[in-house]
């Protein structure tokens, strides 16, 4: 799948985004007056950034509001519903912390459990996918929620949870990556399934010499050893270097670098999460 | 649930009118319905009433669109400004351009026509163009059948009165077992798709001969992979098989072809090897009532397919005699052939077996009573359900008419010719050569040809020479070179006309010809001779007037460029006099008319040969005083009257009691009637009519009332062609007219009168051992020559062309899928991008035709694939062979019609580093139209 | 919208027959020609005579090369475009309603009035059935001609996709595919027509007939040939004999 930046950018902040309303909602850090308008602002402009980067990429960004229509069978509308509501609700809990020192309490739970849910929503878009075997697998709402729980966390200053969430945050990467790996070739579908043609079929002339959507958008080829080296980086940044920097005494500066080097591991993970997946359609143009 | 739909309306309004016409993105000539909104031309279609077509259309047609709104059309008369091949002009009026070219033309009208060399490329409007070229007087007219399919053409009308396509078809409703050679998407593609989709449909076996399984070999049955230049030696292990068994129709053989005539045996004659006749002439059989020689065509008759005749202590035999003899030898015995073929022995036995089995097994009978020639009647006529087609894969090849020849001795032996299942004619076919005119090519200065440029030679007395033997044409067509070249030999005008070889010529005169491109072998040295200056810094070819509708890289090097219209602005007629688009059981002629006049300063280019015709005040182009006889092509194709009330259209004449099809007076209404029926005529076989033409009465005597001649004239298919032997003769000696001593042994060899093979010519000159592997082109069906690539549409599916070639070729080679190789011939090199295909003869590479462009032509883009990764094979094939140390240069084409033979080409194959470009790389050329869009967004 | 109908009244869609296909792109054109004047949104094309030309399609010819252990390679043109799916990903995954499946006849149309242009459909079809109009930033895809299969100001044989009406070889037919009844019907059970990526779950409505079995002749060949002679002498002794039993002959 083509790495649309406009949805990398999308997914890793606004996980991270919601990742911190996560926590804001559970009172951690218990910040009120303008320390909590601070860590709000940061949580918003992720969360609200991301969601607005994300209709960077519509053909028709000013009908947006007709997406809200079909949750009863679209993650998609599922996701505005949900990113909508959590941001209404932490917005009445927030305002309560900023302006009047008050943490109405179950708000919080309920707008944490709709940050988690929002995020859930936003992989669910993903998973759902058969056509993209890397992504159809219940390891990708974990991974999208571990990633949204460690930015969360991260950002909430939640130093050693953080840490520790980093750790299985990387284990369950690795997971993803590795099993991922095998997912196209267990479901199933390959040339002989796509043509009907059996085994022995490849793809001769292609129907167009030119370039076609399909093929921006669906088939984007990256190098095994290029993909390989990445992997590694991805890994090392979001988690294994922020999980050593938190351990020094560097306090907020490393609290700092931390956070950024999670959310350059976290996009490069990303950009991998689309480069790496191969849609089903591949097959029809020979590319797999 | 709460599924919901939003409204829709099903029957939104389709177009404003609807206008039916003839396409013209091929040479196909299908029925399109133009939808028209608002005036301009919104979506084209098939038309379901048309004869060719049926409603279907193929990609291009589709795209008709986009053509006739390519940036590329040219936009007004352009005079050239800059050196040749820059591409500067300057837009002028048609008054200075029209005046311009009558300047040049009028002077070597007056002194010296044949200074005056006329040849059209993709011309549809032949019988109007030969027309204007005899009326003034130039010998050097032709259109580019030499290098199309003339070997296809000549071969079928010599041997049978007719070829493939527009001469005939296979009888799609009948036939079991079709058989195609060579053929990609040349010709006929619709019918061709009609057909084999209908027979496939009730499961038909279709064999496709061919070294490249794409298109409709990729749907054949069975594919034979065959070896490039061996179709012959193939067919004619096929023929030895079939004799071997005796599994050949002897009754239709004895009855309707030549295989009972008496051949002359007397080695000492000067009439060894041709036929015996009466006093009339008449070829005489041994009737096997009486054992004694009689007329062919004498009443009751019956020809004795084993008859001799001794006289005078020399033994005559049959046809049938020298047949069984030549292909019973062993020599073309499938084991003999195999190997050179590349096809298996005991597959081609199996073809030959399966031939017969559908032949004779599968036959049956079919109601049709008729009358033959000789008076007898027949109550049925029998099925032969063995049908068969072929093209330029078979007819580009320097042994391309003898091949065809044997194919048609195939289809003869087993008796399917004219018969149900089979082969059948497609009037005003068949016509055997003896009922086409004879070449005309004696000139005098403001004095008109005595005929027709083009015509069927049938003896040495019909060639072209002047009183010293030299060739009379620029081309050199007609000549002991290539004595059968009845399409002309237009791919040789330039370099001829460069060499000053028989003379020099003045003005050349183009139309829909791309010479500077992908219709010249050897592009680069014709781009060359094109702008060569001789001491005085003078052109060496001195004036180039070229007509066009497009900015295609021949515009860049003419003088005049005078712009055509697209198809949909203009008229024309798809005349029975001209290249006809009948079906086996009908007549049938069509039209062009303007669907949506031009937006720009362009005229037809018909329009234009008529004014020009008037300025030189040609006879049949003015009045008695003087004045332009037609306004414009439709007042011509409407009054213009080649006989007696024959004219370019046969439907909706006027008659002595009202409207008549055929024949009849001119009728101003005739047009409008073409319109209202839907751009077509169409006039029906009469029923007992309808098979066996050539022999049979009804049908003879319908061609005469239709006008397509003159007096019934019945024949024998000519399995053994006299004319052939005519020359046979002259060059063992014997009559006034004598071959250079050089061609002897050539004519002796090529001009068999018996279908032979030798190999293709280039295996004598380039190396095999050097160039071991044959190089080929196909024409993609989305694609039609370089017209496609300025349609916005068809170029996104073919904007780049590979070097297809086999994987094992590939891996002997150290390439890989998307590598680059040195291509190599005799002649030059080219360096292109290399592809896989496994469906392909193992020794054979191939690309599509025509897809590369020079930068700057086209309207294109420079960076345009066409240009930097598209290329052309013309530029390692040469108009000559390479010199093998003779002293002579040999012609690279058939011996006899002077076919070109690009698929003789042979080529060796290196790794090459990937070049930024397709090599060679050619300056770019200056547009004369504006650049073209960023985006398209089509609708009205 | 997105909700699938529960049934259909009918399931139109195509049967494409891969053993008659010559590949012609006949089909490709004319649908894009049909499609860019009639439902929606022309069908554009960027940089169209330039270095990268881009268009819309809605259908598209792919080839295949088949290699079979034994037996000659073989080449298979392979046309795709919207499948019809009975369970369509496609509808489903749209946030708008602008995808819907027709409960009349199973079409599966885009409103292009209600599409934002987010591509999840286009992600979500295997077959690669939905292109985004770069020009319109909508997603089109193949109608069936929803425009001309009950359009009253056509003539009623027009009625059809303009697909099918064009294809030369009839590799292309259009039916209802829900009545067994049917000609498109009995044809799929004829040449056992199958589903592309069944596994996919998708329930095609348009089939492919796959290609008949290639080079066979000398697997079963026909009765050999019985020679009469091995020479020209021999063989015009048969000739005479043959000639004898002709009608009108000697016999």
């Amino acid at each position: 799948m083509h790495p649309a930046p406009s949805l990398i950018a999308f997914t890793t902040l606004s996980g991270a985004g919601f990742g911190l309303l996560f926590f804001l909602g559970l009172g951690i850090p218990g910040v009120t007056g303008w320390t909590a308008f601070a860590f709000f602002a940061i949580a918003y402009a992720l969360a609200g950034g991301g969601l607005l980067s994300s209709t960077l990429h519509l053909g028709h960004p000013e009908r947006a509001s007709l997406a809200f229509t079909q949750w009863r069978t679209s993650w998609l509308s599922r996701e505005a519903w949900a990113a909508v509501a959590t941001l209404v609700v932490m917005g009445i809990y927030g305002a309560g912390l900023v302006f009047f020192e008050a943490r109405i309490v179950p708000l919080g739970w309920i707008g944490a459990a709709g940050a988690l849910g929002t995020v859930f929503t936003t992989s669910m878009i993903y998973a759902q996918m058969r056509t993209v075997p890397r992504w159809h697998t219940a390891l990708t709402p974990a991974l999208f929620l571990a990633f949204a729980l460690v930015g969360g966390a991260l950002l909430a200053g939640e130093a050693r949870l953080a840490s520790f969430l980093m750790l299985g945050l990387a284990g369950l990467q690795i997971a993803w990556l590795i099993t991922g790996d095998r997912r196209f070739g267990e479901g199933g579908t390959d040339m002989g399934t796509a043509t009907g043609l059996g085994g022995a079929v490849r793809a001769f002339e292609p129907p167009h010499t030119g370039p076609n959507y399909l093929l921006r958008e669906m088939v984007f080829v990256v190098g095994r050893r290029h993909a390989g080296r990445l992997r590694v980086i991805a890994v090392l940044l979001m988690a294994l270097l922020p999980a050593s920097v938190l351990l020094l005494p560097l306090g907020h500066a490393g609290a700092g670098v931390a956070v950024l080097s999670h959310l350059a591991g976290a996009a490069v993970s990303r950009w991998l999460f689309f480069a790496e997946a191969e849609h089903v359609v591949g097959l029809y143009y020979g590319a797999r | 649930m709460t599924h919901r739909q939003p409204p829709l309306d099903l029957s939104p309004p389709v177009s404003d009118e609807v206008r039916k016409t003839t396409c013209y993105m091929c040479a196909c000539r299908c029925g399109i319905d133009v939808h028209m909104k608002e005036g301009r031309v919104a979506y084209i279609e098939g038309n379901r009433d048309h004869p060719v077509n049926r409603g279907v259309l193929c990609a291009k047609g589709s795209a008709g669109i986009m053509q006739h709104n390519a940036p590329s059309r040219l936009r007004a008369p352009l005079r050239r400004v800059g050196p040749r091949g820059s591409g500067e002009f300057e837009e002028i009026t048609w008054e200075e351009a029209l005046e311009t070219a009558a300047g040049w033309m009028k002077p070597l009208r007056e002194t010296a026509p044949e200074k005056l060399a006329f040849f059209t490329g993709r011309d549809q409007s032949q019988s109007l163009t030969s027309f204007w070229a005899q009326q003034f007087g130039t010998p050097n007219y032709a259109a580019h059948g030499g290098f199309c399919s003339v070997n296809m053409a000549a071969a079928g009308i010599y041997t049978m009165g007719g070829a493939f396509w527009e001469f005939g078809q296979p009888d799609w409703a009948h036939t079991k077992l079709f058989m195609i050679f060579g053929v990609a998407e040349d010709h006929d593609s619709n019918p061709i798709k009609m057909g084999i989709g209908e027979i496939k449909a009730r499961g038909a076996r279709v064999i496709g001969v061919n070294p490249i399984r794409t298109g409709y070999n990729a749907v054949a049955d069975d594919w034979v992979g065959i070896t490039p230049g061996t179709d012959g030696l193939f067919i004619l292990a096929l023929v030895h098989e079939l004799l071997r068994a005796g599994r050949i129709d002897l009754d239709y053989l004895a009855r309707w072809t030549n295989a009972p005539v008496l051949v002359n045996g007397d080695a000492a004659s000067p009439e060894h090897g041709l036929f015996l006749r009466d006093d009339e002439g008449r070829p005489l059989v041994i009737d096997r009532r009486t054992g004694k020689p009689a007329a062919f065509d004498a009443p009751g008759v019956r020809p004795d397919l084993a008859g001799t005749w001794r006289k005078a202590g020399v033994t005559h035999r049959t046809v049938m005699h020298l047949i069984a003899e030549r292909y019973l030898d062993p020599a073309h015995a499938p084991e003999a052939v195999a190997g050179r073929c590349g096809v298996p022995a005991e597959r081609i036995r199996a073809i030959a077996a399966e031939l017969a089995r559908v032949a004779f097994e599968e036959s049956f009978e079919v109601a049709q009573e008729w009358t033959d020639f000789r008076g007898e009647t027949h109550e049925t006529v029998t099925a032969r359900p063995v049908s068969f087609h072929a093209m330029r894969g078979i007819s580009a090849h320097s042994n391309g008419f003898q091949t065809a020849r044997a194919l048609h001795l195939l289809q003869i032996l087993l008796g399917t010719v004219e018969r149900p299942g089979g082969f059948r004619f497609k009037p005003p076919y068949p016509k055997p050569p003896e009922a086409h005119p004879r070449p005309h090519a004696r000139c005098a200065p403001e004095a008109p040809l005595a005929g027709p440029h083009l015509g069927f030679p049938l003896g040495p007395e019909d060639l072209c020479l002047d009183e010293a033997g030299d060739p009379a044409r620029i081309d050199k067509a007609f000549t002991w070179e290539n004595p059968l070249s009845a399409h002309g030999m237009m791919h040789m005008v330039i370099s001829n006309a460069h060499a000053g070889d028989p003379y020099r010529i003045d003005t050349l005169f183009l139309y829909m010809a791309n010479m500077a491109w992908n219709s010249s072998m050897n592009t680069r040295g014709v781009v060359e001779m094109l702008t060569d200056t001789d001491e005085a810094g003078d052109y060496v070819i001195p004036r180039i007037i070229y007509s066009d509708a497009y900015a295609s890289e021949m515009v860049a090097y003419a003088d005049l460029v005078l712009p055509d219209t697209t198809y949909l602005e203009r008229h024309d007629c798809i005349s029975l006099l001209d290249r006809p688009i009948s079906e086996a059981d009908a007549a049938a002629d069509a039209i062009r008319w303007p669907v949506v006049t031009p937006d720009r300063d362009v005229c037809g280019f018909q329009s234009v040969l008529l004014d020009l015709g008037a300025r030189l005040g040609l006879p049949g182009f003015v009045t008695d005083d003087g004045a332009p006889k037609y306004a414009d092509y439709a007042d011509y194709i409407v009054n213009h009257e080649r006989r007696p009330g024959v004219g370019p259209l046969a439907g909706w004449r006027t008659g002595k009691h009202g409207p008549s099809h055929g024949r009849g007076a001119p009728n101003a209404a005739q047009l409008e009637n073409y319109i209202a029926n839907g751009g077509f005529f169409l006039a029906e076989v009469p029923e007992g009519a309808r098979y066996m033409k050539p022999w049979n009465r009804a049908y003879q005597d319908w061609a005469v009332s239709m006008g397509f001649y003159d007096a019934p004239q019945p024949y024998l298919f000519q399995l053994y062609a006299e004319p052939l032997r005519r020359f046979q003769l002259a060059a063992e000696g014997h009559g006034e007219r004598q071959p250079p001593e050089h061609l002897r042994e050539r004519i002796k060899a090529t001009l068999d009168p018996l279908p032979a093979w030798y190999p293709p010519f280039s295996d004598g000159h380039a190396d095999p051992e050097e160039y071991p592997v044959h190089a080929l082109t196909q024409r993609p069906m989305a694609m039609y020559h370089s017209w496609g690539s300025q349609n916005a549409w068809l170029r996104q599916i073919h904007g780049v062309n590979p070097l297809y070639m086999h994987p094992d070729l590939m891996r002997r080679h150290g390439l890989e899928e998307g590598d680059w190789a040195r291509l190599a011939s005799p002649h030059g090199e080219i360096t292109v991008p290399v592809a896989a295909m496994a469906a392909l003869n193992p020794n054979t590479v191939w690309t599509w035709n025509a897809i590369g462009k020079r930068k700057g032509a086209w309207a294109l883009d420079r960076e345009a694939p066409e240009a930097t990764r598209g290329f052309l094979l013309n530029h390692l094939i040469h108009e000559l062979l390479p010199e093998r140390g003779d002293g002579l240069r040999w012609s690279n084409s058939d011996p006899v019609t002077g076919q070109a033979a690009w698929f003789d080409l042979r080529v060796r194959i290196e790794k090459s580093k990937p070049p930024e470009e397709a090599l060679p790389v050619f300056d770019a050329l200056a547009s004369p139209v504006p650049a073209p869009p960023a985006e398209l967004k089509w609708k009205i | 919208m997105t909700e699938l109908p529960a049934r259909t009244e009918r399931k139109l869609g195509l049967v494409i027959d891969l053993d008659t296909c010559v590949g012609c792109h006949a089909c490709v054109v004319a649908c894009k020609g049909w499609n860019t004047q009639a439902y929606g949104a022309p069908l554009s094309d960027q940089d169209p005579y330039g270095a990268d030309p881009s268009g819309t399609f809605l259908n598209r010819v792919h080839s295949y090369e088949i290699t079979p252990a034994d037996g000659a390679p073989q080449l298979v043109h392979f046309p795709k475009s919207c499948l019809h799916c009975e369970e369509a990903p496609c509808v489903t995954v749209c946030p708008t309603g602008a995808s819907y499946k027709r409960s009349e006849d199973g079409i599966v149309l885009v409103n292009e009035d209600a599409c934002i242009g987010c591509g999840l459909c286009a992600w979500a079809c295997p077959y690669g059935a939905r292109e985004m109009d770069q020009a319109e930033g909508v997603m089109k895809k193949c109608t069936l001609c929803v425009d001309r299969i009950y359009n009253e100001n056509l003539a009623p044989e027009d009625r059809e996709p303009a697909c099918v009406r064009t294809c030369p070889a009839g590799a292309r037919h259009f039916g209802d595919l829900g009545d067994p009844e049917s000609d498109v019907s009995k044809l799929v059970a004829e040449r056992g027509g199958i589903d592309l990526m069944p596994e996919q779950g998708t329930k095609p409505v348009n089939k492919y007939l796959p290609p008949r079995p290639r080079d066979r002749l000398e697997a079963a060949p026909p009765a050999a040939l019985e020679p009469v002679a091995d020479a020209p002498g021999g063989f015009l002794g048969w000739l005479d004999r043959a000639l004898d039993r002709l009608p009108g002959g000697q016999d």
